[in-house]
């Protein structure tokens, strides 16, 4: 048999099989011949429920709402009463042409969106006047609502998915949510759940005449997971409230586990804003704010230089290098000399102090030294910074956390390299970079970065990486990067001398003013210079002393000093958080009728008033 | 030797007709499977159709000039042109664009092209170029070397991931069949590619039961011949094993992603039931065409979105809905004819290069048109590889015109060479 022959036969057969087939199918089997003039297949998609979360305490702080969207098959649309339609629906004429068009050029055949999000009120009411319509349906869907109008900026907010999302990723298609910002972004894998798909026969009326095949080719919606978050929404109402009428950021991070119980940033807005119809409107005018900038999450993106209370780390370093030990004493005279160099102080003694005594009065002179120390028992200064650099990094500084926030700033721990660059030699001596002794200069943290340095303080020497959900599904989450703690390069014996001194601050420091009877706390204050206003206020604190529950940060932007704002505010959250209620009512009043706004306008007025100068002056 | 005339003497007038007769319903079947008359426009260059008709223009300009080609230079490109190909398979993975999820496209504006399309007209060139160098000693050698020059490309393409266009290399069996490959080989192989897309698609254990079953029944029939028992429990057992290990190795070697694309290109993740959807509605279509079709334009169901694909891997459906049963029958036997000429002209080259490029050319167009029309009539599980000519899709286009007028030359050079 010649070769060919066999692939004669190959052909033959195969012609012979698609032409039996076809017949059968086009001919014989009437089952296949549906008749495409009377009945219509829609295809529905069964959104999925996004997951909801719940706090710490289980209050529902995300929930779903359901909500309609108006479909439309141009194909299928009829002649029909537009003014009655306009009028239902309350949209405009021009409304009405422009959506029927751009559904038209989308597809005459598949379903378009034509009103979104309307009301679960109004859909009863719609639904029954629809039939007057045909072309027309609803598309059930369900939209987030945030019962507690609070934590903006830790939940995020979900948006529609824009044409290459859909182009790239088989699972989404046109209309779908996606996570923008937040839990619902950093999460959005596990809040999304998975679309269903129902198909029901319709007349050429649009009437709904029962599901296609007995329901053989739907499939059910997968809500997506639930999550049990970190917050507190209590404490995080209460945050926002403290912190209404001035800028900064707090952060509140219980040590024994890295759990985020609070993350306040100010100004802030109400979640619902975008949610529903209004969404995009509300959205652009939080985007174009510039001068409150409610979508720029502080507590995580804002670098500030730390102040004073990197003092406490500058301790624990020196100690760990054996540069100072905690009865080391330095004589300050209103500052720190070094030849020409000069750092004034406030601390206002002239006796030796010892470490202890140095925290709470917060000696300049005394750290200056101490860093100085602790460089220059290396041989060369590039050397002494590298170590030091090192070990302030492994308190979580000046490093990303990788974590489940869906943002996140470095901040900066200068270390060698950087200084090489910056004063091109390796020549440079600890005295060049004597300010980051008292946390200023080029040194930058995020106040979550402060937070989880006072979680590792508070831990005498470890900490757990911060993060905003504690379960899905009911289950605790059991990442490794969550779940093991990360030691620092400090040891542990090293931290009491220390925590000591940042509980004087509370007993007869610059926290005295702050102190809840009762409760044994350690903080620090701080004051942070700002090229454009006032000083920064900045309080670190955990407590209670001997069994951390919470340790927290804050700034208060041009909030003047330490123990003006951040120390108080501080102080109130610690007590609701430990006792569940506030006793110091007065305090609490003060600082929530508190405003910088004043401080703010004037700031402003400068910065535009330095605009119109330099404009004028070309 | 002697010269030529004009670029088309000698030509085989009726491989170029059926050539045009295809790529002018492919035309008019994309218009047909995208028409809105409210968008309609031959100018819009948005319009798949009008890109199609674009394409076919191209292809003819690309033709000529392959045509007036000198017929002894196409040979010694075969090597150049396949490391070309391999280089933009590579390239790519990398830098390619990622549409409905495979990475398989570069983008140039409102055009892509897809090197994968091509890589099918480049191994043929060098399979041609190394087996026509065959001999009975050195076969086996030449074979495995064919072999590896077609795998390359096809393991290349996998991870796009394009499951479709890297099983299509596996109709150079037939090119191996017509040099000397024993049928029995071929069989075994086809087998073992069935057995391994129905271990992906089907529960595998209810496929082995279903072989066991086999198995059982054809033991009985053969009852008398008690010796071949032992073989058939073999083969039995041999393939449940190999079904059970593709699945296996599916479910616990390959990443959840790797799955989910396979699951994707297989048609299962939309349809969780494994019914089929697509193949349902794509009959539904099809089958609602009746004995004479609803007529150009008339058909409902394939532009309602039903039919995914509609305008490439489900091109057929189009004209089964719109030509009923005499269009399909007569465009399935025009088809066939078409694909008969070519082995027809690969039989009556006289050099071994121009025989094994036309029986691929051949083998791999009638791979295509098998597979692709028994997916939409529901003979065979959904895998997307196109219906060369017809469907939508440029590089589909120019690579299948290349082959065909690449072997329209080799076949006018024959008569150079007298
Ligand atoms: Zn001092």
């Amino acid at each position: 048999m010649k070769r060919i022959t066999v692939f004669v036969i190959f052909l033959i057969a195969v012609w012979m099989a698609f032409t039996v087939r076809l017949f059968h199918i086009q001919i014989v089997d009437n089952s296949w011949k549906l008749s495409a003039e009377n009945n219509v297949i829609r295809t529905l998609k069964i959104y999925a429920p996004r997951g909801e979360i719940v706090d710490r305490e289980g209050r529902v702080i995300v929930a779903n709402q359901v909500a309609y969207d108006l479909m439309v098959i141009p194909m299928q649309v009829k002649e029909m009463d537009t003014a009655e339609f306009c009028r239902l629906f309350a949209i405009s004429r021009e409304f009405f042409e422009k959506q029927l068009e751009a559904a038209r050029n989308y597809s005459r055949y598949k379903p378009s969106e034509f009103i979104r999000y309307i009301q679960a009120k109004d859909y009863a009411y719609l639904q029954e006047k629809l039939f007057l319509f045909p072309g027309f349906f609803f598309q059930r869907r369900t939209l987030r609502y945030y019962p507690y109008s609070s934590a903006a900026n830790v939940l995020g907010f979900i948006g529609e998915v824009d044409e290459s999302t859909v182009k790239n990723n088989p699972e989404y298609s046109r209309g779908d949510f996606i996570g923008v910002a937040g839990i619902e972004k950093s999460y959005e894998r596990y809040l999304r759940g998975k679309h269903g798909v129902k198909r029901i026969l319709v007349d050429v009326r649009g009437r709904e005449k029962g599901p296609y095949k007995a329901g053989l080719f739907d499939s059910l919606a997968v809500p997506g997971s639930d999550l049990m978050a970190t917050i507190d929404i209590e404490l995080q109402m209460y945050g926002e409230t403290l912190m209404r009428n001035k800028r900064g950021s707090i952060v509140a991070i219980e040590p024994s586990t890295g759990e985020i119980l609070l993350l306040v940033t100010s100004p802030t807005y109400d979640p619902n804003l975008l949610v529903g119809r209004d969404r995009n409107i509300n959205y652009r005018k939080l985007y174009n704010d510039s001068i409150n900038k409610p979508l720029y999450d502080r507590a995580l993106l804002a670098e500030y230089p730390p102040g004073s209370p990197f003092k406490i780390l500058q301790a624990l370093v020196a100690l760990q290098e054996g540069s100072i030990q905690p009865s080391t004493t330095f004589t300050c005279g209103g500052g720190f000399r070094a030849g020409s160099l000069f750092v004034r102080c406030k601390c206002g003694t002239s006796y030796p102090l010892p470490l202890q005594v140095g925290i709470y009065k917060s000696c300049n002179n005394y750290f200056c030294n101490t860093y100085k120390r602790t460089i220059e028992k290396y041989p060369d200064a590039p050397t002494g910074v590298e170590i030091w650099s090192r070990h302030m990094k492994s308190f979580g500084l000046g490093t990303y956390f990788n974590n489940d926030l869906s943002t996140g700033r470095r901040g900066l721990v200068p270390d060698s390299t950087y200084y090489n660059r910056k004063f091109r030699t390796t020549r440079w001596k600890a005295l060049n970079t004597i300010s980051l002794g008292i946390g200023q200069g080029e040194m930058l943290v995020t106040p979550i970065q402060l937070a989880n340095a006072a979680a590792a303080i508070a831990n005498r020497g470890y900490f757990y990486t911060p993060h905003l959900v504690k379960r899905i599904d009911g289950k605790p989450i059991t990442d490794p990067h969550y779940t093991q703690p990360k030691k620092t390069t400090v040891d542990s014996i090293h931290f009491e001398t220390v925590i000591e001194g940042m509980f004087q601050v509370f007993e007869q420091g610059t926290a005295r003013a702050s102190r809840i009877p009762g409760i044994e706390l350690c903080g620090k204050t701080g004051t942070a210079q700002n090229p454009h206003g006032q000083d920064h206020s900045i309080f670190m604190a955990f407590g209670p002393k001997n069994n951390p529950k919470i340790a927290i940060a804050i700034f208060v932007e041009n909030g003047y000093w330490g123990s003006r704002w951040a120390a108080p505010i501080a102080s109130l959250i610690i007590e609701k958080y430990l006792t569940g209620k506030v006793e110091r009512k007065e305090l609490e009043r003060r600082m929530m009728e508190g405003s910088l706004q004043d401080e703010y306008d004037r700031q402003l007025i400068r910065i535009f008033g330095q605009k119109l100068l330099t404009t004028s002056g070309r | 030797m002697r010269k030529r005339n004009s670029i088309f003497e000698g030509i085989d007038w009726s491989v170029l007709l059926l050539y045009y007769l295809l790529v002018i319903i492919g035309f008019f079947s994309v218009l047909a499977a995208v028409y809105n008359p409210d968008t309609f426009s031959l100018s819009n260059l948005s319009h798949n159709y009008n890109k199609q008709m674009i394409f076919i223009i191209a292809s003819t300009v690309i033709g000529l000039f392959i045509l007036s080609l000198e017929g002894r230079l196409i040979e010694p490109l075969s090597f150049p042109i396949y490391l070309l190909t391999l280089g933009l398979l590579v390239a790519v993975l990398f830098l390619g664009v990622k549409i409905s999820g495979a990475r398989s496209w570069f983008q140039f504006g409102a055009f892509s092209l897809q090197p994968g399309e091509f890589a099918k007209l480049s191994a043929s060139m060098m399979v041609a170029a190394i087996l026509a160098g065959a001999n009975r000693k050195n076969f086996n050698k030449k074979l495995f070397l064919a072999i590896v020059v077609i795998a390359i490309p096809a393991l290349l393409i996998l991870p796009q991931p394009d499951l479709g266009s890297a099983i299509v290399f596996s109709s150079f069996l037939f090119v191996f069949y017509r040099e000397g490959l024993p049928l029995f080989y071929v069989l075994i192989f086809i087998a073992l590619g069935v057995f391994f897309i129905l271990a992906l698609v089907i529960d595998p254990d209810i496929l082995s039961v279903v072989l066991g079953g086999m198995g059982v029944f054809v033991a009985i029939l053969l009852r008398r011949m008690r010796r071949v028992w032992l073989t058939i429990a073999a083969v039995t057992a041999l393939l449940v094993l190999f079904i059970q290990s593709v699945d296996y190795a599916f479910y616990n070697l390959l990443e959840d992603r790797h799955r989910n694309r396979i699951n994707i290109m297989l048609g299962k993740a939309h349809d969780p039931k494994g019914i089929g959807y697509n193949t349902h509605q794509s009959m539904i279509a099809i089958g609602s065409g009746g004995v004479w079709g609803k007529g150009f334009l008339q058909g409902t169901q394939t532009k309602y979105d039903f039919v995914p694909e509609q305008q490439t891997d489900f091109i057929f459906c189009t004209i089964g809905e719109e030509w009923g049963f005499v269009g399909s029958f007569l465009f399935i036997s025009l088809y066939l004819l078409f694909i008969y000429r070519i082995f027809v002209l690969a039989e009556r080259q006289k050099l071994a290069y121009a025989r094994i490029f036309a029986y691929s050319v051949g083998s791999i167009i009638f791979f295509h048109f098998t597979v692709n029309i028994a997916m939409t009539i529901g003979l065979f599980p959904v895998i997307g590889i196109p219906l060369p000519f017809i469907s939508s899709g440029g590089s589909s286009m120019l690579a299948f015109s290349m082959m065909i007028f690449i072997l329209l030359r080799l076949d006018t050079y024959r008569q150079e060479i007298l």
